[in-house]
């Protein structure tokens, strides 16, 4: 038996949870973590003669995204039904978009090993997402499913990318991209957990460099970036083995088992998808024309890769700095509050990428969350750059003031750490220390210019390190040859 | 004849209705009259004619929007006043046993 | 009192004056309904009480020295597939049979605030599939001229009530004829809107993109009056299209001469019904005497209507009709405890044979490999269908034909044959297919005394040029109330 060579191909689909105030066709609150069945009206419970009434921001959030991804917005779209049965589903379908999505033609850029791939995002769409069932935690949870429909009605854009993705690695990248530039255009939180944003992955291998796809698998519950490639990882080696003994992969939906850590198909219900899609009578077309776009447009903030670039050429930091900088909004904005502050963007990054992305993983914490404020850092700059402290002590500082959560100068002074730039002060201790090493004192004399080091360091022991060492230096030099 | 046995308990599937024997022969027969009558539309030559889906037709100035202001709509117990079956602030239905 | 005279003027004027009051009119009517409907059956329930406080509100007003709304003490009934709080809105199914609706639909919150006053539900036929009101899963509703005959449908309750003056107006719906022929069966006067004339928001939708809300009442001008108060744009209903309501009773009394009035050379093929026949051509006559122009139009693709409107309803009613799946309201057989087997007994329990018949239907045109050969198909053909009218509407202002091709018929008669039940519909059908107003008033009866009905059909929202012509020919056919 051969052993082939298969290279994976990968499809994403992409729920993303919007970020409006209420739901997509009825003014209830999105709110997470009501009461259950609370956030409700006859609209998104389905009741009998209730209508859908589109809310606009959902829409400007939605082009907002399409755009973000490069995509063609449709002047014209139209909403359809897709009809299916299932308890969370209020109405028996639910409104989406099928022939005539709101966006096509987009594309996402990923870069590996520093080659750019370009990814075809195939359409954007809007719809509504269903209500939540619970199937375990109650009394008589083993007879019966609970429906919540707090969230039925909740906006949702779906993000479908071509076959494009070749690796899990890739897929990984892709994911992570998009999320960021969700993230920036404050449209979706994209909480992956809480299930704001969902992932979906249609996978299938083919002979490395074959042009025709194989049989694909549909996998469901990639609910973290985590479980995305673990999942993909482990359904191409499935595959993969299949092919090589000589099997064949069947088309089926599967689930990820983060407990038994592999995918199984989903019990395959008789009725095939057969979702008799048609256009929503309920709701006029969507019109959104070229000045409304616009207008949306101009209202974007600036992306990451816009970001990264101005990054580099406004405050000269490295590529690589400005591209970890720009991961998300937030970081990207405490690196700009940090070096408009401090005057000193050089700074700004090496402090941000080092101590504090450090010490942020290690609490666990996000920037958001940071104990040091952009105004607390930018103050600890400006001691360095005005020598109150050196590097060295501005170390400490940092420690304190992440730790302690106290701002630079309240640490500076409690713990006396002031950087000591009176040469008097330092006059008045090199004056101890010679008197103290009268032997070496006179080996320097005897043209034994070397000891000037052990001077220095008896100086700063002296002083507890505050002594600015250049001054140090200089004034010794005086004292022992002038 | 497009409808035959398989094509009811297919549809009848989708549209999760229970058909007895009686009611399956009795469908064959009406809905295959009803379609057979239908049938006279292949009559038209429709192609490149745009479907009419609705009759009212919006543009974006006219179009019904509605603003993100949140409103207060059902109390739970509203909610689920018409509930068969309720529970813990639930609707409950039969155990589903497959995931979604 | 007379009941029988009375119109929504009349009544407003009696409590303004007062000479009774909105409760004693009530009273009477509730006393009629006692008296007359274990006989027809037009209503499925009524709340006296609940009908009563609101006619003592306009009693309040009326001392209070307030000024008295436009349909002050008016006692209506309201087709039961349309949602007032508090009260059961059954849709003629077993399904809803308990259903309390917990909010108002629009049009009930219009007529509230106008000061009309609902008796009760009117029957229909199930989910308003029906055009004899056989289908209600509770009872048959009677004609009010003849026990024996259908009162028409799916609006049968409605237009039986008003006909049986148990009712001084009713509130119907129309997906393809609803209102319009149970009207003409039972002599009274009914109209369908524009679509998107009037919001749908609380009306259960059987085909979303031909439903529409009108009123039945025994003379025109009630139909103006009641048509001004539900009409316009609607928040809630984002088909409803915000434009100018007119006063419609305002432009009644107009002379209507110059009228170019068309007759469709279609449908005098049709096989109309010969009593039918004699009596529309007397219409047309009268019409002549009134000083319009009678002109042969053409609507080639008549012939294709009936089955393009079935594919389109059945097609937008089986996906309307999922949500009746006893989870959150409505009948639940809990079945062998398999969340399907309580879907497909609940629904099966709850659904009457001709629902489920069009679900069936409407299911298969949408399924996959099905959907271009049916369901697109028949939206194709009604491009052509509303070109026609588009066509025809160049030439003239309204176009007139029968309502119904027959007379009413026979209890039981025609309940086995879907087909020829859903053939009675052709000259109604192409008003929703195309949005179009139309209106239906008695033309006088048959020999055996049934009325006749003859329709106008207008552009769209040309109400007032239907309207117009509608109250100038009751008056001069003397069919005015």
């Amino acid at each position: 038996m051969t052993h082939m060579t298969y290279e994976a191909v990968i499809g994403l689909e992409v729920h993303a949870q919007l970020l409006t105030r209420t739901k997509i066709f009825c003014p209830c609150s999105t709110r997470f973590g009501a009461p259950p069945n609370t956030n409700t009206c006859p609209v998104c419970l389905g009741l009998p003669g209730a209508l859908p009434v589109l809310n606009r921001e959902v829409v400007v959030m939605a082009v907002k995204a399409a755009l973000a991804f490069n995509c063609r917005v449709n002047p014209l779209s139209i909403f359809a039904r897709k009809n299916y049965f299932y308890p969370d589903l209020p109405k028996g379908y639910q409104i989406s978009q099928f022939d005539k999505p709101l966006a096509e033609f987009g594309h996402l850029d990923l870069e590996e090993d520093g080659r750019p791939h370009r990814v075809a995002i195939k359409r954007v769409h809007l719809e509504e997402d269903a209500g939540k069932s619970i199937h375990d935690g109650f009394a008589d949870s083993d007879r019966y499913s609970y429906i919540d429909l707090n969230r039925s009605g909740t906006p949702l854009i779906e993000i479908v990318s071509e076959p494009e993705i070749y690796s899990p690695a890739q897929a990984h990248d892709y994911l992570t991209r998009l999320k960021v530039i969700l993230e920036y255009l404050q449209v979706c939180d994209g909480n992956m957990e809480e299930g704001s944003l969902r992932c979906d992955a249609n996978v299938s291998i083919r002979p490395a460099g074959s042009p025709t796809l194989g049989t694909k698998t549909e996998l469901k519950n990639l609910n973290s970036f985590r479980f995305l490639q673990k999942a993909l990882e482990y359904e191409i080696g499935r595959q993969t083995r299949l092919l090589q003994q000589g099997g064949t992969v069947t088309q089926e939906t599967r689930l990820w088992s983060t407990t038994e850590q592999r995918t199984f198909p989903m019990r395959s219900k008789e009725e095939a998808h057969d979702y008799r899609y048609f256009p929503e009578p309920d709701l006029p077309p969507l019109v959104v024309d070229t000045d409304w776009q616009g207008e949306i447009r101009a209202g974007m903030p600036e992306l990451p890769e816009e970001k990264k670039q101005r990054f580099v050429a406004e405050y000269a930091i490295p590529a690589y700095d400005a591209g970890v900088l720009t991961t998300t909004r937030a970081l990207a904005d405490f690196f700009e509050e940090t070096a408009t502050r401090s005057g000193n963007p050089k700074a700004a990054s090496n402090w941000i990428m080092g101590d504090l992305l450090r010490d942020l993983k290690e609490f666990n914490l996000d920037i958001e969350s940071s104990p040091i404020s952009p105004v607390q850092l930018a103050e600890l700059i400006g001691c360095i750059d005005s020598k109150e402290v050196s590097g060295k002590m501005a170390k400490d500082i940092f420690e304190a003031m992440f730790r302690e959560k106290k701002p630079a100068r309240q640490v500076i002074r409690e713990k006396g750490l002031k950087q000591i730039t009176d040469p008097d002060a330092i006059k008045t201790v090199i004056e101890d220390v010679l008197v103290a090493n009268p032997k070496i004192h006179e080996q320097y004399k005897g043209g034994k210019k070397a000891t000037l080091g052990f001077f220095v360091g008896q100086v700063m022991k002296a002083t507890r390190g505050q002594a600015n060492p250049r001054l140090v230096n200089e004034l010794l030099r005086a004292r022992l040859d002038g | 004849m497009k409808i035959d046995g398989a094509r009811v308990d297919y549809i009848a599937n989708l549209a999760q209705l229970a058909v007895t024997e009686e009611e399956r022969r009795e469908l064959i027969g009406q809905m295959n009259s009803i379609l057979d009558y239908v049938e006279q539309l292949n009559r038209l030559d429709t192609s490149g004619i745009e479907p009419t889906t609705q009759v009212v037709h919006t543009t974006e100035q006219n179009y019904s929007w509605r603003a993100d202001q949140p409103r207060s709509g059902f109390s739970q117990e509203q909610s689920l006043g018409n509930g068969p079956a309720t529970g813990s602030g639930h609707f409950k239905v039969p155990k589903v046993i497959s995931e979604k | 009192m007379d009941l029988n005279s009375l119109t929504a003027r009349k009544i407003r004027g009696l409590i303004e004056r007062g000479e009774a009051s909105a409760v004693e009119i009530c009273r009477a009517f509730q006393d009629r309904i006692r008296e007359q409907d274990p006989e027809v059956q037009a209503f499925l329930h009524y709340d006296n009480d609940f009908a009563l406080e609101q006619a003592e509100r306009i009693d309040r007003m009326k001392h209070a020295g307030e000024p008295l709304p436009e349909l002050a003490g008016l006692p209506m009934a309201i087709k039961d597939n349309l949602l007032i709080r508090g009260l059961r809105c059954t849709c003629g199914s077993r399904i809803l049979e308990n259903f309390v609706a917990p909010y108002n639909a629009t049009v009930i919150d219009r007529l509230a605030s106008a000061g009309a006053v609902f008796l009760g539900k009117a029957n229909l036929d199930e989910y308003a599939m029906g055009s004899s009101t056989e289908n209600s899963a509770f009872q048959p509703t009677r004609n009010p001229h003849s026990r024996d005959h259908v009162p028409g449908g799916s609006s049968g309750g409605s237009a039986a009530a008003v006909g049986a003056h148990m009712a001084v107006a009713a509130l119907g719906t129309d997906t393809g004829g609803s209102i319009r022929q149970p009207a003409s069966f039972c002599g009274v006067v009914g109209m369908k809107p524009t679509y998107s004339r009037v919001s749908r928001y609380g009306l259960v939708a059987f085909g979303s993109s031909l439903d529409q809300i009108g009123p039945l009442a025994h003379g025109v001008e009630d139909i103006a009056g009641i048509l001004k108060v539900i009409s316009g744009k609607d928040p809630l209903d984002a088909t409803s299209l915000a434009v100018d309501v007119p006063d419609y009773a305002g432009g009644l009394g107009q002379p209507i001469e110059g009228l170019r009035i068309g007759i469709p050379r279609e449908y005098r093929q049709s096989g109309v019904s010969e009593t039918v026949r004699t009596r529309i051509e007397a219409g047309l006559k009268l019409f002549q005497d009134l000083g319009c122009d009678l002109i042969e139009v053409d609507l080639p693709h008549t012939d294709y209507a009936i089955a393009t409107y079935y594919v389109i309803a059945m097609a937008e009613a089986s996906s309307n009709l999922a949500r009746y799946d006893g989870v959150r309201y409505g009948l639940r057989i809990p079945g062998q405890g398999d969340l399907s087997d309580m879907y497909r007994e609940s629904r099966d329990a709850g659904f009457g044979a001709e629902v489920k018949r069009r679900i069936m239907l409407g299911t298969f045109v949408l399924s996959s490999g099905y959907y271009d050969a049916y369901y697109l198909k028949a939206q194709q053909v009604r491009t052509l269908i509303k070109r026609d009218f588009e066509a025809a509407f160049q030439k003239v202002d309204l176009l007139v034909s029968p309502t119904s091709p027959t007379p009413p018929f026979r209890l039981g008669e025609k309940t086995n044959d879907p087909l020829s039940m859903y053939l009675s519909d052709i000259f109604t059908i192409t008003a929703n297919l195309v949005g179009i107003p139309g209106i239906s008033l008695p033309c006088g009866r048959t020999p055996e005394g049934m009325p006749v009905g003859i329709q106008l059909l207008g552009k769209h929202f040309g109400e007032p040029v239907v309207l117009k012509a509608a109250h100038a020919f009751e008056q001069a056919g003397g069919f005015a109330p």
